[in-house]
């Protein structure tokens, strides 16, 4: 009896502390004064493994890295190169050497100053072979590297190379707290020194990572005062929690952005932004298939899948059709290239001409074989594997018939990619943002086993262009040859580019200054602010170190 | 009783042993890498790269060899560093991580013994009752039900709906700010879900064995005798039949010290809980072999030993079948 009256009082008790006012409609839409203060609360599916961003190859890792750390150089919001803790830099004639021109004044967290002995630090870290590190390959193309004085730095390539530029916006590392030991064990690994607009405060293992505004970052004081990222590693608490605005920002997937995030009481916390996200998925094909080698197939295939239908059905209309291996957003983007729109019709004109007949049951056959193949899919991707029933469904239409296979991802690679052992596969593509250099997807040179031509595309042209293009710095002759390069993949149809989705993002009222971008929209985080009588987060203890 | 004890101490060194290797064996059968190797599929990391990493981490070594090396570690109780780029020992991250999934499991399980043992007895005392049946049902539903979406309802119920509990982790965002009573009644909030929803599923197990133990008790004679002595129900339940029924329980007991240390995965990762199953999750997920290697080898022990205590622990409590 005594139990179940201090469990009636312990629930009353939670009753009493959890009271807190509710906000009226239209409070948070006043975009008011940037003021500093206030807390921004983000989640992350997976936890950070590592914070000397060169040792981590997790997304996780690098988000937090980019509040902690500075490169050379770094993207504008249209995606241009421009000077971050470099104040300019000049390139010699013959696009060999770069000779960067320090800003003065820049401190690390820990009060140093930051020189160009540093940046030759991290130069020289990332070279050594006992340097664990995935980005190396950048840097290795260096001939010479020197410091010429305090603020001014030198390096000399081999050969000229279009990419090299913003490899510099890699996180410079902290000489005076590095050198001479052993990166691997250094404790900068949980407790990062940058120079960047965020200090680092705590991580608390599992649970979440605590930054506070830099008050003498080169750039000015960042208006929003501390940033949490927490983990929460299942994505359904990680909606609840942003519905309860216990996170201020999270992004959705099409059916949270479409069905369940279109309420007046969401729409009254959230704001929510779209933009165009650096990925496309694309079906491919392996080239070495006896009827995939021949174009008229993978074009007639183009015809038969009906792209529209996946982005509404699948995507629920947030995306767009990829017509190539870039974004429209971007300079590099041809949009005059060759479209397939889908045409049961065409369709099948093509596949006679290549030389099927369709048979007494409608399949589609040629010398007796009938036209039937596998999709490979991975495991654990829903859209892919939601795409790949679609295309079924459609190739039946016209006759062809096709299995679907869905692979956990580890023997996906080592098992089917990598032994060249399929035949058509639905897979997605990172789009660098950085430099639009293919030559690693697109050259023919990169068949090998664990490169990722892997379905042996080769295109005596495309090797070339690719090539000229990586060695040229100016903008508008490298445009030319990706131009040519984007006809020719459109014509040739080695994938079907099928989509590229939309970002769609929940971020909190109170945040102001947001503005979505070809680059995505964490390009001006540092300047996003909180008007005062909208803060949330009042309490200064925590922010205090 | 003590060369027994040694005994089975002894015997647990090559059972240790041969679950150490076929692990090793098993973890290294999977298809991938470690994810420190590089990424899958990203044009940054060429293959010599990769090469040069996979000798850093002496993967490039034939398994009989790394299996080797690892057992020349444990003998010395070091179960090496982690295959994470952050290298921590990996006995640290698991210190890390066992209590906060110990607690839990502790809670959960004091819960579930004062509920389920009650429940048990009730149902057996008033067998075929209209409550008993609700009861069975209440229990059974609790078993079958997959709590991942019990504890996703009770979250939106809680959480959103009322904003009476919060959702999820251990601790509030201004844990640091609260008074010393704040931050337990902020600890306690966290834990009310997630030990709840966790003890639920386990109700039937203990209700069931509870139930049907002291079902055969009640059956003996000498209860009879003590019913024929006069002697009130109450005292012939407490006095004659638990003492008896309970018996097997100290069995399960014995078994559940494993699963004190073991979380569960897909619970920890919806209420956020930076517990053993996520860790041991995450390291398979990424191949971080030593890490893998060091849980299961802990586990292992627990278990062996679980059982051990198990044995001595029946063998102090029931004179039948006490050994020499």
């Amino acid at each position: 009896m005594t139990l179940r009256k201090a469990f009636v009082l312990l629930i009353l008790l939670l009753f009493l502390v959890t009271c807190g006012p509710k906000k009226e409609q239209g409070f948070y839409d006043d975009p008011g004064k940037p003021a500093y203060g206030d807390t921004m609360i983000t989640a992350s599916i997976g936890e950070a493994s590592c914070l000397i961003p060169i040792l981590a190859s997790d997304s996780a890792s690098h988000e937090i890295a980019g509040y902690v750390y500075n490169g050379l150089v770094k993207l504008d919001k249209n995606l241009n190169i421009v000077g971050d803790l470099a104040e300019s830099w000049d390139i010699s004639k013959d696009n060999l050497t770069f000779t960067f021109h320090l800003k003065k004044g820049v401190k690390w967290h820990d009060g140093k100053p930051f020189t160009a002995h540093d940046v030759m630090y991290t130069y020289k870290v990332i070279i050594d072979p006992k340097t664990p590190t995935p980005y190396s390959s950048d840097f290795r193309e260096v001939k010479e590297a020197k410091v010429i004085d305090d603020y001014t730095f030198q390096v000399t390539y081999n050969k000229p190379f279009a990419p090299s530029l913003i490899s510099w916006g890699t996180s410079m590392l902290p000489k005076h707290l590095l050198e001479g030991k052993d990166i691997t064990k250094s404790s900068l690994i949980r407790k990062p020194v940058g120079t960047g607009p965020y200090v680092f405060k705590e991580w608390i293992s599992g649970d979440r990572v605590v930054l506070i505004a830099n008050d003498t970052h080169f750039e000015g004081k960042p208006f929003i005062a501390r940033h949490v990222i927490k983990v929460i590693p299942d994505s359904a608490t990680m909606f609840l929690e942003l519905k309860n605005n216990a996170i201020d920002s999270m992004s959705l997937t099409p059916l949270q952005f479409t069905k369940q995030t279109n309420y007046p009481a969401f729409k009254r916390e959230f704001n929510r932004f779209q933009y165009l996200s650096f990925t496309y998925v694309y079906f491919g094909y392996n080239l070495k298939h006896q009827f995939f080698k021949d174009k008229r197939v993978r074009q007639a295939i183009s015809h038969a899948i009906n792209k529209q239908e996946i982005i509404d059905g699948i995507l629920l209309g947030q995306g767009i059709e990829a017509t190539g291996p870039y974004k429209p957003d971007m300079w590099v983007y041809n949009k005059n290239v060759k479209k397939y729109e889908y045409s049961k019709e065409k369709a099948l004109v093509l596949l006679k001409e290549a030389g099927f007949e369709k048979g007494p049951d409608g399949m589609l056959s040629k010398d007796g074989k009938p036209l039937e193949f596998t999709i490979l899919v991975n495991q654990g991707n829903d859209v892919r594997i939601r795409c790949a029933e679609l295309i079924q469904q459609r190739f039946k239409d016209i006759g062809i018939s096709v299995k679907i296979r869905v692979v956990e991802w580890a023997s996906f690679i080592n098992e089917f990619i990598d032994k060249r052992n399929f035949e058509a596969v639905i897979l997605g593509w990172t789009i660098s943002s950085s430099d639009p250099d293919i030559y690693d997807v697109w050259h023919s040179s990169k068949q090998g086993s664990k490169e990722l031509n892997f379905m042996s595309f080769e295109n005596k042209e495309v090797d070339e262009l690719l090539v000229k293009a990586r060695h040229t710095f100016d903008k508008n002759e490298r445009k030319r040859y990706y131009d040519r390069i984007q006809e020719i993949l459109a014509e040739e149809q080695p994938y079907t580019f099928l989509f590229i989705p939309y970002a769609n993002l929940a971020i909190h009222k109170r945040f102001k200054g947001i503005e979505p971008a070809p680059a995505g929209i964490s390009y001006n985080i540092f300047t996003w602010y909180v008007p005062e009588e909208q803060r949330r987060y009042k309490s200064n203890v925590a922010i205090s170190p | 009783m003590l060369r027994y004890l040694l005994k089975r101490l002894i015997l647990m060194i090559p059972m240790l042993l041969g679950i150490t290797l076929i692990s090793f064996a098993v973890i290294h059968l999977a298809p991938g890498e470690p994810d420190v190797v590089g990424a899958e599929m990203n044009p940054k990391v060429t293959k010599q790269m990769r090469e040069q990493i996979r000798s850093l981490y002496g993967l490039d070594k034939p398994l009989y060899t790394q299996y080797y090396m690892w057992l020349k570690r444990f003998v010395k109780l070091d179960f090496g560093t982690s295959f994470t780029p952050d290298r921590r020992p990996v006995i640290d991250k698991i210190k890390e991580r066992l209590p906060i999934t110990i607690s839990i499991n502790f809670l959960s399980m004091i819960l579930i013994f004062f509920i389920g043992i009650p429940i048990g007895v009730y149902c057996a005392r008033y067998k075929d009752s209209i409550m008993d049946k609700a009861f069975t049902t209440f229990v059974f539903a609790g078993y079958a039900m997959p709590y991942f979406w019990l504890a996703l309802l009770l979250m939106m119920f809680f959480g959103v709906y009322l904003e009476l509990l919060p959702i999820s982790g251990l601790k509030s965002f201004n844990y640091d700010e609260l008074s010393a009573v704040g931050k337990i009644l902020d600890m306690l909030k966290h834990l009310i879900l997630p030990v709840c929803v966790s003890a639920f599923g386990g109700l039937a197990g203990i209700s069931r064995y509870m139930k049907n133990g002291l079902l055969e008790v009640l059956r003996q004679e000498y209860i009879t005798t003590a019913y024929a002595k006069g002697l009130p129900e109450s005292m012939v339940l407490k006095k004659h039949a638990l003492r008896n029924a309970l018996l097997p329980v100290i069995t399960i007991l014995g078994f559940s010290v494993p699963g004190l240390i073991g979380g569960s995965v897909i619970f920890e990762t919806i209420f956020a809980i930076p517990g053993m199953g996520q860790l041991f999750y995450m390291s398979v997920m990424s191949r971080d072999y030593p890490t893998i290697m060091g849980i299961l080898v802990i586990g292992a022990f627990l278990t062996l030993l679980g059982n051990l205590l198990a044995d001595l622990f029946y063998a102090i409590a029931d004179p039948r079948i006490r050994i020499g």
